[in-house]
């Protein structure tokens, strides 16, 4: 009881609604977001198709309803958003001194690009890009003054922004924590996925055997998470628990998961036995599922490693948003989240028929039935694999 | 053709980064994946695009990409059978 | 129960050249990074082809803990690494070839190496290490996160050791600080200690 991680605010935007609620509804009626790029097509992504949030930079602004510093790149937009939305969820109005741990892969690239061609070698504009400035950025753009850091490990980051989290508030270094990640979409990222040719040229198709690769998407999403010591003193509404949190490298290639699925096993494993469950307790798995060949059949192979014929109820919700990146697992963990909160696993978009090996099915539909604890994963380049367990408020073990 | 398959090794090594090895080390029919020089996934992408680059050739599926890197007697075929460049 | 750990090694690797346990190594300095790391790979008699793929972040990465990491048994080792530039160096080159649109040939292996943690990756593939790995981006090195966060590695069974450092490479100017925690070692693992290395 004195260890539980309590999720007490939950905010985010993505291709598929500004705020939680709006992808709820857009999860609800299987609306995705997948679309030709618009905002930053230059010659060589015209037509790729993407998970674009649909607003401008100045949009963005104008939403988050506060003055912000120039150059402020999309990514700490999108970031402040969804942050400002789990602060008011949480009742907290002064962001004070709580920690904000965020987790990104290209941060302030878009402002990079922009201006890239007329540096004539001001660095100032540069700092701006860093990694490790988005963290103390959006802390700042919030009123906070605490300790805030960055973590860059490719698309598990905002899982891993999420244990840190936790530990701080295990190990007492913290009461209350803002955790999470953003990424917007770059020239840098979409050409680049496309020099490994990952990416997809119709709309991403999860654990399909047809599926051809993936489209990448851009959005943010951020969780306050709560020690029992902080709620003891001023209680709130708890929408979930953080029950279980592990990390593993796959130890095997740069970009390829290996054929057993090493990594995505042992995070598994691992995150289970932190939360103390055994597979069969798990109701839903929120896949990373990406629909690139090497990471839904590597990904469905570490699954049945762990759950054996139990196979739980499991969907890639990249169906609907894209690959976020370093929002990722930000972003799926609040949809592990609304899963318990309504009771629904939902429906892998565009399945049609199972890969040969292992010929394991997601949900093609939205399936209603008692969702207690949810099991997701995030995998990034480099073999950083992570799994988050989120379990539903009552039960506490 | 014995030149393009010269050319072809000095450009493979370089672009490539295969410090160790040399020229006269790379057989022609020797398979260049797997075993042979132990190349991998990231290299077969390289080569795509040495392939546009200095010879004007897309390839555009990766599968593709398998059966025309065997070996430096396939990638040489292949090349002087469709280059524009 | 806070445990009491160890440094049983570290090692830094910068343009003075590279000290293991505080000890000068002979080996080549020169400013050009290119030209050091390459002397430096033959020194240690390893053969690694893999390396000369490598952008220069993780070279320098795989250097230092091919120093503290050849003789291990463990694979029990966690890794914990952060630094400035995160993988800023590579992204520049990466940036270079999409800007170019007439001469338009992005390359997947230096796309690659455009995340700071991909460093750890190439340690954990050739050292066969499945633990947790993690790695922050910072102005300074966060002495006092991540002595914390080491601590909680260990005091929580997540690991047995854990290799902790700096790895700092941009344009030419690179600096590592790496060190290994564990139970038993010379060093006192603390703050103070800490700090120190990092000097």
């Amino acid at each position: 009881m004195n260890n539980a991680i309590a999720v007490t605010g939950m905010g985010m935007i993505t291709a598929i609604g500004d705020d939680v609620a709006q992808n709820y509804h857009s999860l609800l009626r299987k609306q995705h977001g997948i679309k030709p790029l618009q905002h930053i097509a230059g010659k060589h992504q015209a037509g790729t198709l993407v998970g674009e949030v649909p607003w401008t930079n100045q949009e963005l602004v104008e939403k988050l309803g506060t003055t912000v510093p120039k150059y402020s790149s999309r990514t700490s937009l999108l970031a402040a958003i969804a942050a400002k939305e789990a602060l008011t969820q949480a009742a907290i109005t002064d962001l004070g001194n709580i920690p904000v741990i965020m987790g990104t892969s290209v941060a302030g690239m878009d402002i990079f690009e922009q201006y890239f061609p007329h540096l004539n070698g001001d660095r100032t504009l540069i700092q701006r890009r860093d990694v490790g400035d988005s963290a103390s950025a959006l802390s700042k753009l919030l009123g906070g003054n605490g300790f805030a850091t960055a973590i860059s490990t490719a698309c598990s980051s905002a899982a891993n922004a999420i244990s840190f989290g936790a530990r701080l508030l295990l190990s007492g270094r913290a009461e209350r924590v803002l955790v999470g990640g953003s990424d917007a979409l770059s020239r840098f990222t979409i050409n680049g996925f496309d020099s490994l040719m990952l990416l997809s040229d119709k709309p991403n198709r999860p654990f399909d055997r047809n599926r051809n690769g993936l489209n990448l998407g851009e959005g943010a999403g951020f969780l306050v998470l709560e020690s029992a010591k902080a709620l003891e003193k001023i209680p709130k509404p708890i929408l979930g628990y953080l029950t279980g949190f592990a990390n593993a490298n796959d130890a095997f290639h740069q970009t390829a998961t290996s054929d057993s699925g090493e990594g995505a096993y042992l995070a598994m494993k691992e995150a289970l036995t932190i939360s103390r469950l055994a597979p069969d307790a798990i109701d839903y798995i929120n896949a990373h599922g990406t629909a690139t060949e090497n990471n839904d059949r590597t990904e469905a192979i570490a699954i049945q490693r762990i759950f054996g014929d139990n196979v739980p109820s499991f969907s890639s919700t990249k169906a609907y948003t894209g690959h976020t990146l370093g929002a990722a697992a930000g972003i799926e963990a609040i949809y592990a989240l609304l899963a318990i909160q309504h009771q629904l696993a939902f429906a892998n978009l565009r399945f049609e028929t199972a890969m040969e090996q292992p010929a394991l099915q997601p949900v093609t539909d939205h399936r209603s039935s008692s969702i207690k604890h949810v099991l997701s994963n995030s995998f990034g380049f480099g073999g950083n694999c992570s799994t988050l367990i989120f379990s539903d408020a009552e039960s506490l073990y | 053709m014995e030149e393009l398959k010269s050319e072809l090794k000095a450009k493979i090594i370089e672009a490539l980064n295969l410090e160790e090895i040399a020229v006269e080390d790379i057989e022609n029919d020797a398979p260049l994946f797997g075993d042979g020089l132990g190349l991998d996934s990231i290299d077969a992408l390289e080569l795509t695009v040495l392939l546009d680059k200095d010879y004007g050739i897309k390839v555009t599926d990766p599968k593709v990409g398998k059966t025309i890197f065997q070996s430096i007697d396939t990638l040489a075929h292949y090349i002087s059978e469709n280059r524009t460049k | 129960m806070e445990r009491k750990y160890h440094i049983s090694k570290h090692c830094r690797i910068d343009h003075h050249g590279v000290l293991y346990n505080g000890q000068p190594l002979s080996a080549e300095i020169s400013t050009e990074f290119s030209i050091f790391s390459k002397a430096f790979y033959y020194s240690l008699g390893t053969t690694y082809p893999k390396f000369f793929k490598m952008d220069n972040l993780s070279k320098l990465a795989w250097l230092g803990a091919e120093l503290l990491l050849k003789e291990e048994l463990s694979k029990n080792i966690a890794i914990v690494l952060s630094n400035r530039s995160s993988s800023y160096d590579t992204d520049l080159k990466h940036v270079h070839a999409i800007s170019n649109t007439e001469q338009y040939y992005p390359s997947p292996a230096i796309f690659v190496y455009t995340l700071p943690n991909v460093c750890i990756g190439e340690i954990a593939i050739r050292h066969h290490l499945q633990t947790e790995n993690i790695f922050f981006v910072s102005e300074q090195f966060d002495s006092q996160l991540t002595v914390n966060y080491c601590n909680y590695l260990l005091n929580s069974n997540r690991a047995e050791k854990v290799l902790c450092g700096w790895v700092e490479y941009l344009e030419e100017n690179y600096k590592l600080v790496l060190y290994l925690v564990e139970k038993t070692g010379n060093l006192a693992h603390d703050l103070n200690v800490v700090r120190q290395l990092m000097l």
